[in-house]
């Protein structure tokens, strides 16, 4: 039980737990021991229930867990569901300033009360210091019971509010209240304990979202467009503060971006489309309901090819769904989004380290092959927090700008061809407005030939469109190829996943083996797919496709794509709104396995 | 759009301007409309106007939505850049456009149906964000390629080709542009090309979002008896406000010893705005007066023509967002990505 447990706190949205909470995780991770944490938060700005689940694993294991062995509940409305919540053998905290009903006892767990109000009330004045510094009190009793590191979580303390004496002397004073209270009425720690450890020394702390921002920002990106939505927001906010820190000019302190905030997502993707149009690395960051919107100005760039980054951070869905909850329900809409036949390329990463180097892959594959790259994140990377490596870069790093004809070459060509494929791999040279007399052209989403003129004739169309497949065949062999995790010889049952559900699959996957069920795992890191998922598919005998929606979208676009038979894969599917836990893989794949058997 | 190519044949003694270029140098493909459109006139007015401000055509950038006058763009500066986007979101395209690169000229071309229906809120940002372009809007009250249905600037009781009656109130561009503080707006009629060119030179000029609306009559489908923009209708109800001249930096002495007038106005690049004086009290520079006035003068049923309000102070998209000069898409790499050294700096705030 020691570096081996999950907790989990339960207060009410707007009562700013988030940095108590973050305050521990990060604790936590500073003793050197792999943490990872989800916040449950609702659509709501104040008032509704809200949760936080933090899992410490000495082995490294960071998807959701599937057991709490210490619930904090500190919000009565939820007492039961949170009592409930405790495994078997675990623990309750609660605030006994008020008295926790007899009906929700129960005596499989220990319960251990610790007046957290009463005692911030007589240490504090004023309601809002109250509330805030009760849960630095929870977290002081958690100090105790856990046995966190003491001089850990006062270095943070003294981080955060070194500039504010006042609040400081507060923090702490509020820390003392639980942590005293606890140790004076409880046998600490307790068997759930923490030691330090050395694993996490060349990790980070980081979420998606910001690791995106990073990403853009580093690939050259000068032009954001966007509108706000649940859970993309924090992507431009977060590119919006980089830009202020690192692109302002020296000299005229003038910026070297241009972000702006559109009227609706229609519009952000249409500054978009303009900017790339222009020779910007240009990018907008949404969710489903802003993809839908953003559709045809997809199918214009596409059949225009024109670049442009779409980070779509995936939420529940149809329509408004769970704004707040995560899933992976946009595949099958992003792979071919718009009216007409089109096809696009997206890139799924499955962490914020991944969200950072993808970022400046879909840069360089938007410029190279002159087409929309979607970047397919979720909730869960994008808005909490990973342990993942410290991120890197290579400075000799220049930006892949593709096919792009400047003033010497224009003046070089007798005559240029917008959408003439002169290399055979289907993608034309384009030019860049303003550049040079010879490169002007006539964008249009209508029918055109490949020197980009109006067209109705049949033959001319097909010519184009044509080269616009031969253009996406040729993007399978650049994007990103998948994962393997493979064991080596034969092995008959092969998992495929893409995206945020990878930690899960690899505690998965090693808790399978433990029950003797050996299982070779691909985890796709893009589409168009390559050859090398279609061999994956046909080499095993039996296929599980883990993902987080009802109909089993990546299986369809599996079946479309390679022309596999769609019973050949098994749907294993979790789509409640919640990160996916290895408990329910596992048990998913033995039952079939099982039931196989059987 | 079509694009039938006109025959290069240029006579020997055509008009060169300062960059030795002739008017045939600012054509375009051969109009597809229908024989008498108002636009085509209007194409005619913006070659004279980019020929005679001696705008090199591939540093122009003609943007369009869909429709019959966003088809226009192909029929002037065959060699500037066109983007013909989708319906009524060309405003966005635009500042896009514009927030990459900042030093092209902008050119927007738009109808009344891809403006004031589907496209009134890119319409409403483009103003809100002052986007440095002129925004044409080819005004004809009627959906031409659809064939006749009204759209949101027909005026109550204009009858259509099949003789129905329009009932809902018109949407006027002009009063919006006003209301939403637009930095530069006027009105123009596609049968007076004499004193349409000024005013696209003017708009082109102004430093921000400038708004023209010309009434451009369709003769196929509202250029009839009972049409309230038809040519005959127009041409007996139309008031010309204030005429405007414009005068080109670099001749402005010359010409300032020729004309006299009451009220000038200095734009961005030193050049002058010259309103002759035909209604004596009429302050362009006063947004209140010219509501006022456009709306006193449309319950008479007349259209106010000429340009009608500027505020050459007010800063445009980039001077907001405080950008740099040189346009983004010139920043060399090397002064965007903040280098490995800064990443393991920050990498240690995320410990």
């Amino acid at each position: 039980m020691v570096n081996d447990f999950a907790f989990k706190i339960a207060t009410v949205n707007g009562t700013g737990s988030a940095s108590a909470n973050g305050l521990l995780m990060q604790s936590i991770y500073r003793m050197g021991i792999p943490v990872s944490g989800k916040n449950v938060f609702p659509s709501n700005i104040q008032g509704l229930p809200t949760w936080y689940e933090i899992r410490v694993s000495k082995k490294g294991y960071t998807s959701r867990p599937a057991h709490i062995d210490l619930v904090v509940a500190l919000n009565p409305a939820t007492y039961a569901k949170d009592v409930s919540a405790v495994k078997r053998g675990g623990w309750l905290l609660y605030d006994s300033s008020w008295p926790l009903d007899a009906a929700l006892a129960r005596d499989d767990i220990q319960i251990l009360g610790v007046p957290f109000g009463q005692l911030c009330v007589a240490a504090f004045a004023g309601d809002r210091e109250r509330t805030l510094m009760r849960n630095i009190a929870y977290t002081g009793a958690l100090v105790a019971l856990l046995d966190i590191d003491m001089d850990v979580i006062g270095e943070m303390i003294r981080e955060q509010f070194a500039k504010k004496r006042s609040l400081l002397d507060s923090n702490f004073r509020a820390l003392h209240l639980g942590y005293d209270y606890t140790k004076k009425h409880y046998a600490c720690p307790l068997p759930i304990r923490l030691e330090r450890m050395n694993a996490t020394r060349d990790q980070v702390l980081l979420d998606g979202n910001t690791a995106a921002a990073l990403g853009c920002l580093y690939a050259g990106a000068t032009v954001g467009a966007w509108y706000p939505i649940t859970p993309a927001t924090s992507l431009m906010e977060a590119f919006s503060g980089f830009c202020k820190r690192y692109r302002v000019d020296p000299e005229t302190k003038r910026n070297n971006f241009c972000i702006l905030q559109a009227e609706d997502e229609l519009a952000a993707a249409g500054i978009t489309i303009g900017a790339g149009w222009a020779g910007a690395r240009a990018f907008t960051s949404t969710a489903g309901p802003g993809i839908s919107l953003m559709s045809e100005f997809i199918g214009l760039a596409y059949y225009t090819e024109i670049p442009g980054v779409f980070f779509d951070i995936q939420r529940t869905g149809p329509s408004t769904g769970m704004p707040t909850r995560t899933q992976q329900a946009d595949l099958l809409s992003i792979a071919y989004l718009s009216h007409g036949d089109t096809k696009h390329i997206a890139l799924f990463p499955s962490s914020p380290a991944e969200c950072f180097s993808m970022s400046v892959t879909a840069f360089d594959l938007t410029e190279r092959f002159q087409t929309p790259v979607f970047v397919v994140s979720d909730l869960d990377i994008g808005m909490n927090d990973w342990m993942v490596p410290r991120l890197t870069w290579d400075d000799s790093y220049r930006p892949d700008r593709g096919k792009v004809l400047g003033a010497d070459d224009l003046e070089r060509v007798k005559r240029f061809s917008r959408y003439l494929d002169v290399d055979g791999d289907g993608i034309a040279a384009r030019s860049l407005p303003g550049v040079h007399p010879k490169g002007a052209y006539f964008v249009r989403g209508s029918g055109h030939d490949k020197h980009a003129a109006y067209t109705e004739d049949a033959d001319e169309y097909r010519e184009v469109v044509d080269r616009l497949a031969k253009k996406l065949k040729t993007a399978e062999g650049a994007v990103p190829e998948p994962e393997m995790h493979r064991n080596g010889g034969k092995i008959s049952v092969g998992i495929v996943a893409l995206g945020g559900t990878h930690a899960a699959l690899l505690e998965a996957r090693d808790a399978l083996a433990a029950n003797g069920i050996e299982v070779d795992y691909m985890r796709i890191k893009a589409f168009p797919f390559g050859t090398v998922v279609r061999e994956f598919l046909e080499t095993h005998e039996t296929i599980f496709v883990v993902e987080q929606n009802r109909d089993a979208q990546l299986r369809s676009l599996l079946a479309i794509e390679t022309g596999l038979a769609r019973d050949r894969m098994t749907p294993v599917l979790d789509y409640g709104g919640m990160p996916l836990t290895a408990d329910f893989v596992t048990s998913e794949v033995t039952r079939h396995l099982e039931a196989r058997v059987a | 759009m079509t694009s039938i190519q006109k025959p290069p044949v240029r006579h020997p003694s055509l008009q060169i301007n300062a960059l030795g270029l002739t008017k045939r140098d600012y054509e375009g493909a051969m109009s597809t409309l229908c024989a008498g459109c108002g636009h085509d006139s209007v194409t005619a007015a913006m070659v004279q106007a980019f020929f005679e401000l001696d705008i090199p055509p591939h540093r122009a950038a003609k943007m369009s939505g869909i429709g019959c006058s966003s088809k226009t763009t192909a029929y002037f500066m065959r060699q500037s850049h066109g983007f013909n986007s989708v319906h009524g979101r060309m405003p966005s395209v635009a500042s896009g456009a514009n927030a990459a690169n900042r030093d092209l000229i902008y050119i927007g071309v738009s109808g009344d149906g891809d403006s004031l229906s589907i496209g009134l809120g890119q319409l409403c940002h483009a103003i809100r964000r002052n986007v440095d372009m002129l925004y044409v809007l080819e005004n004809n009250g009627v959906y031409g390629l659809t064939k006749g249905q009204f759209s949101a600037s027909a005026d109550v009781g204009s009858k259509s080709k099949r003789g129905e009656s329009n009932v809902q109130r018109p949407i006027d561009p002009v009063l919006l542009a006003l209301s939403l503080g637009a930095t530069f707006v006027a009105r123009g009629f596609s049968g007076d090309k004499t004193r349409l060119v000024p005013m696209l030179k003017a708009g082109l000029r102004h430093k921000g979002f400038a708004l023209i609306d010309v009434i451009s009559p369709c003769v196929s489908f509202n250029d009839h008896e009972g049409s309230t923009k038809s040519y005959r209708f127009t041409r007996e109800n139309y008031h010309e406000l204030a005429p405007v001249d414009f005068v080109p930096l670099q001749r402005e002495i010359t010409a300032e010893t020729e004309q006299g007038a009451s009220v000038s106005v200095t734009m961005h690049d030193g050049s002058i705005l010259r309103f002759r004086e035909v209604a004596s009290e009429y302050d362009p520079t006063d947004r209140d007066a010219a509501y006022a006035h456009v709306r006193a003068r449309q319950d008479r049923g007349e259209i106010v023509t000429g340009l009608l309000y500027i505020d050459e102070r007010s800063a445009d998209m980039h001077e907001t967002a405080h950008t740099v000069e040189r346009p983004l898409v010139d920043v060399p790499f090397e002064a965007l990505c903040p280098g490995k050294a800064e990443l393991e700096k920050l990498m240690d705030e995320y410990r």
